[in-house]
């Protein structure tokens, strides 16, 4: 590539050049209006009406989450960031997606530093982020902890979060139902990443719910959320079980996979049910001739949440329509199923995958 | 390639200096990391641009050197490994292994009733075990190490989640979050541990016959050989090494996040390689910079506050990444060429 003849400065030159202007087209294309594709379908709901929604002084909120490798952490993420726009209180200081917790940790100290007035933390584990939630909260900073929840609750201000042993609930309940009676019923079960403690509550819940009507989970092979290794767990899946009469499946991004893996094996003796509440499933439930019966709802509007419930706290407002004067320790968003009856109703809320 | 690479080991390594040893080892290392230390002052001056008193504020520059802590030590045993040509793809699920190793119930229980530093000394040794086991298959079994290494990252990973169940394991044994996780003068233990390993690094690279052997292997494998040096033990010895530095990253990330988990150091082979090769350290092997080393880390995590600090996203990053170490190692490269024909 380089011979021996070739001037040194001018490549050394070159070089420096090419570092330096890496730097300023980084730094010109990010001040760029950064979150123009949004997720669409899942435009948030107006700002509430009421005294809340009145402007109060100015907070600054930090925001940090795990990479939106998946359809659901990108809406998660979209959604936090376009509800901040709607209020012209709040500066929402993202610090983008990262898997690795060590850079996350440092995220969070940035913000302590900075001296941010609330954080909104969705951990990639919330056990390793656990630490230096309590050194926000030491220093007087609030923290929301957002959808995977810390080792301890007293790091946190608030918790906001799907109910993971719910969704467990309702999807076993569904099935249980739809199978009506039928004993020795083949379920299988595709969870998400296996070491989340989210997913062991939610595979908690349902096998509970199963057991009520003596059903019991017979294949179950974990995928990690995204489609790649939806299709993977679920062809697997489909060559252990040669026959089902049922399938969770966690996670709807996964579930576009799952669904590729059960359109290639030529299968149609069971039915579906997913969980998340994306616009794909429930099209697909929409449509009638789907495996897809139901979907659970997780929603994926919860950091969303976590910014409003994190202005509230920086502003020392309350809950409206509550008798009580702070806001509380623990919101759990409701589990719903959602069906071919009332798909209509939930459309709205679902994020686009 | 090759031709100039065998001609570096006997200049690098074997003339010695006529000058003082402190003022050759000042012009060795500046004039060899010129275009690294370039690089980070240039980003320490675009954070001051950017982010003014935020950046230069004292806790922010603590948040840079602890986020550089873990990958920096893991990366000083990589540069060994680079160092003799080889390459080492299993230090991140060594580094998981070792953690969740070391953070069982068991574990735990018995580092509860004894000391904690039976923790620490878990984690070590499981990362020195690995990666001997690596040595023996690279050295002896003359397996290449890119095969033997990559068997060992998907092995060590599934053991990890074998032992933990795909759990993470809180740490509840407060005297080791305690003395790892904590501060002495104000400044972080896992810090000082970096310092440590990275003084220790140089002194044993660029100060003994362990290092010089070290560099003769990288330069001429076949030329170590014949002058007696005993290749397959040093090979061995430096994989071990290796494995040791993802145990000591272990123990520092288990106090940094208080757990262990079979996905720490998910990613990590990368960073550490990245940072080694933009450090100077030739992936032929024959030259390599423990100095270099230390920049490449600092430079990688400085640019990840950089871009926390001005709210930039993580995907511009990752180019500005991949754009720096391409930059450092042509201007390395024209250096080092420069240096050559003086």
């Amino acid at each position: 590539m380089f011979t021996r003849t070739q001037r040194p400065s001018k490549m050394l030159g070159a070089a420096a050049l090419l570092a330096t202007s890496a730097f300023m087209l980084t730094a010109c294309v990010s001040n760029a209006p950064a979150e123009t594709a949004s997720t669409g379908a899942a435009a948030a709901a107006p700002a509430a009406a009421g005294s809340n929604a009145e402007a109060g002084e100015k907070v600054t909120i930090g925001f940090s989450v795990p990479a939106a490798d998946h359809g659901f952490m990108a809406a998660m993420t979209d959604l936090a960031v376009e509800t901040a726009k709607e209020y012209p209180d709040v500066e929402l200081k993202v610090a983008e997606g990262t898997n690795d917790v060590s850079v996350q940790i440092s995220q969070v100290e940035t913000m302590i530093n900075d001296k941010v007035d609330a954080i909104v933390l969705l951990p990639f584990d919330g056990a390793a982020l656990t630490q230096v939630a309590q050194k926000a909260m030491d220093a007087g900073i609030p923290v929301i902890n957002v959808d995977r929840e810390f080792s301890t609750a007293q790091s946190s201000r608030v918790t906001v979060l799907g109910d993971n042993y719910g969704v467990g609930v309702s999807a076993g309940d569904f099935i249980c139902n739809e199978l009506d009676g039928k004993k020795d019923a083949k379920i299988g079960e595709i969870p998400g990443i296996d070491s989340l403690p989210l997913t062991q509550d939610r595979s908690r819940g349902f096998e509970d719910a199963l057991e009520k009507c003596g059903l019991e989970v017979s294949n179950r092979v974990p995928a990690e959320f995204t489609v790649e290794s939806g299709e993977k767990a679920a062809s697997n899946l489909l060559q252990a079980a040669p026959h089902l009469d049922a399938i969770w499946n966690h996670d709807d991004d996964q579930g576009v996979g799952v669904l590729a893996a059960i359109k290639a094996a030529d299968r149609d003796e069971f039915f579906m049910v997913g969980n998340g509440g994306s616009a794909n499933m429930m099209r697909e439930i929409q449509s009638g001739d789907s495996v897809v019966k139901a979907t659970t709802v997780y929603p994926a509007y919860q950091a969303a949440d976590g910014v409003r419930v994190a202005r509230l706290v920086a502003q020392d407002k309350a809950l409206g329509d509550l008798l009580d004067i702070e806001i509380p320790r623990q919101i759990v968003l409701y589990a719903a199923v959602v069906t071919a009856e009332n798909v209509e109703k939930y459309l709205p809320t679902a994020f686009e995958s | 390639m090759s031709t100039t690479t065998e001609t570096q080991p006997s200049r690098t390594v074997y003339t010695r200096p006529r000058r003082s040893a402190m003022k050759w080892l000042l012009d060795a290392g500046l004039r060899r990391n010129m275009g690294l230390i370039f690089a980070l002052l240039l980003l320490c001056a675009l954070g001051a641009f950017t982010a003014g008193d935020r950046f230069a504020d004292s806790n922010n520059m603590m948040t840079i050197v602890r986020l550089a802590a873990v990958t920096g030590v893991v990366s000083i045993g990589a540069t060994f490994v680079i160092t003799i040509a080889g390459i080492d793809l299993s230090v991140g699920a060594i580094l998981a292994l070792s953690a969740v190793w070391a953070t069982t119930v068991s574990g735990q229980a018995f580092a509860e009733s004894s000391s904690w530093i039976f923790m620490a000394l878990t984690a070590m040794a499981v990362g020195a075990a690995a990666g001997l086991i690596n040595g023996i298959l690279i050295a002896y079994g003359k397996v290449v190490s890119f095969i033997t290494t990559l068997a060992m990252m998907a092995a060590a990973r599934g053991l990890a989640e074998i032992i933990s169940d795909k759990k993470t394991q809180i740490i509840t044994v407060e005297p080791f979050l305690k003395a790892v996780g904590g501060d002495v003068f104000g400044v972080p233990v896992i810090v000082l541990i970096f310092i440590l390993v990275a003084i220790g690094g140089w002194v044993l690279l660029n100060r003994t016959t362990f290092g010089r052997r070290t560099f003769a292997i990288g330069g001429n494998p076949e030329a170590a050989r014949l002058a007696g040096i005993k290749v397959e033990r040093h090979t061995m010895a430096i994989y071990a090494l290796a494995g040791l530095c993802a145990g000591i990253g272990a123990l520092m990330l288990m106090a940094r996040t208080t757990t262990g988990s079979a996905t720490h150091g998910t990613g990590l082979e990368l960073d550490v390689i990245a940072a080694v090769v933009i450090g100077g350290t030739l992936l032929t092997g024959g030259r390599g910079s423990i100095f270099g080393t230390v920049l490449g880390v600092l430079i990688f995590s400085t640019l990840t506050n950089l871009f926390t600090l001005n709210n930039l996203s993580l995907s511009v990053q990752l180019v500005a990444k991949g754009a720096i170490i391409v930059s450092a190692v042509l201007i390395q490269r024209q250096l080092a060429r420069r240096a050559q024909r003086t």
